[in-house]
């Protein structure tokens, strides 16, 4: 951006930050980057059933130019590799990625060479999502972690700054930005148990006890 | 055990006094009797490079092609009947007619490809209309002319499937084009191309199709090595596939 990221530290730049990020993280449109079986997936998260529509992220732009957020969603084939780059450089700042899926996290079940393996190697990636393919509610779950570090992220040379000072002065939140599952985050008495259990170092047990607790999957003949 | 500087334990029986196998011990299993060739030995166990992926392993023996006698059966008979009366030069174009689980194989020598196709899609008798696929197969190992390219045809008037093959070595892997008797080969040919180094000649525009147009080498090919990058756990790294090896 402009001169907002020239602002000087202070209660100003925070402010603009906080209101900046707020905006991008709210409204990302997502480049469609479907290569094969995770599309499907991703495409099941825009129905209704899934409703990305409730972030806004519905619209899948076709155009690099006019999107935020690529989902990498499928394996990436060596001839196609160039094409994802072009498709990356093509997108304006800011822009962030998700590899969707086992084959663009880390080349999956296709060890070979014909697949590239992981889309690390050819355009940086903001969030890893595994799964062959993963859920479209964990596909959302990604997204959702994805805002909330895009919504954390500090704004031009001084909010970079500002965050080194934040964190000289140990003053970062406990869970670190993109770290809570968004079924935890959303609920605030669960968000403290997280909490809690993150400072404990037992975040795992944590969501493992509550699942067992919970019992939603010997539910409805294990519809859950 | 007369010999007194030997030690008896260093006999193999370890000095046991060894006779037949009473009867019954064995039971005449299969198990018990090795298989004489590696191709019926299976997977269990080290064999040579102890790869444990199945990729680099299975050795099949492919037996040499014998022609199948006479009558063949099925519509196999009208085809046959039908391409010797419309191609007068069969004889020195055919190499072997098999029949093999209900599917016609006609070996054809790899000059006459394209008039025998052309006499397929053409006489009234025949009309295979639709080359259904054109793929390539590498029999290293089992055939001095490893590399052959097998053309399915398919008769959509009399619904009837032949398959058309033709051998070539790696060493002069050419081949007549069928793209003026089948234009749907085209892209078949170059994939044919791209992944077994099968070069046709008279095809309009041979290029990998596939991998990308720089790739060096034959994918498909048996001795071309699957790629792919050891697999990092916690604790432990797994190579890809076909370095795996067993050490038992």
């Amino acid at each position: 951006m402009g001169i907002e990221e020239k602002l000087p530290s202070g209660i100003l730049l925070t402010t603009v930050e906080r209101v900046v990020n707020w905006a991008r993280k709210s409204s990302t449109w997502g480049a469609t980057f479907g290569l094969a079986c995770c599309a499907i997936e991703m495409m099941a998260a825009g129905t209704p059933h899934y409703d990305l529509g409730r972030w806004g992220m519905e619209v899948f732009r076709a155009s690099p130019r006019q999107a935020d957020l690529m989902i990498v969603a499928g394996r990436v084939s060596q001839k196609m590799a160039p094409v994802l780059r072009q498709v990356y450089d093509q997108m304006t700042e800011p822009k962030w990625v998700l590899s969707m899926g086992v084959c663009a996290s880390s080349g999956g079940m296709f060890n070979n060479y014909a697949i590239v393996q992981g889309v690390d190697h050819i355009v940086p990636v903001d969030m890893y999502l595994p799964g062959c393919p993963p859920r479209p509610e964990m596909l959302i779950d990604a997204i959702l972690r994805l805002r909330e570090k895009i919504l954390h992220e500090p704004l031009g040379a001084g909010g970079r700054k500002m965050l080194q000072q934040r964190i000289e002065r140990g003053d970062v939140p406990v869970v670190a930005p993109g770290a809570m599952p968004s079924s935890y985050r959303s609920d605030p008495i669960r968000r403290k148990q997280w909490e809690k259990a993150v400072r404990e170092g037992r975040e795992e047990q944590l969501r493992i006890e509550n699942w067992m607790k919970e019992g939603r999957h010997l539910q409805r003949g294990g519809r859950w | 055990m007369s010999d007194v500087e030997k030690n008896p334990s260093e006999d193999s029986g370890g000095g046991v006094p060894v006779s037949a196998p009473p009867v019954g011990a064995t039971s005449g299993a299969p198990a018990e009797y090795p298989p004489a060739s590696r191709a019926g030995r299976g997977m269990f166990g080290v064999q040579g490079t102890g790869d444990t992926s199945g990729f680099g392993g299975l050795v099949r023996r492919r037996p040499q092609i014998t022609s199948t006698p006479r009558p063949f059966g099925g519509y196999f008979d009208e085809v046959y009947d039908a391409l010797e009366e419309a191609f007068p030069g069969l004889d020195e174009a055919i190499e072997n007619v098999v029949v093999d689980r209900g599917e016609l194989t006609l070996h054809i020598r790899p000059e006459r490809i394209v008039d025998v196709c052309r006499v397929m899609r053409d006489d009234d008798a025949l009309r295979f209309e639709l080359c259904s696929s054109v793929s390539g197969v590498d029999y290293l190992g089992s055939d001095p002319r490893r590399l052959h390219v097998a053309y399915h045809l398919t008769s959509m008037t009399y619904r009837r499937r032949v398959r058309l093959e033709v051998a070539v070595p790696a060493e002069n892997p050419h081949v007549p084009s069928v793209t003026s008797v089948y234009p749907t080969a085209d892209w078949q040919e170059r994939e044919t191309y791209d992944m077994f180094g099968v070069i046709f000649d008279g095809h309009p525009a041979l290029t990998r199709i596939l991998m990308p147009d720089d790739w060096e080498g034959f994918p498909q090919r048996k001795d071309y090595p699957l790629g792919g990058i050891p697999v990092e756990y916690k604790g432990a790294e797994v190579p890809p596939p076909d370095r795996r090896r067993s050490y038992q």
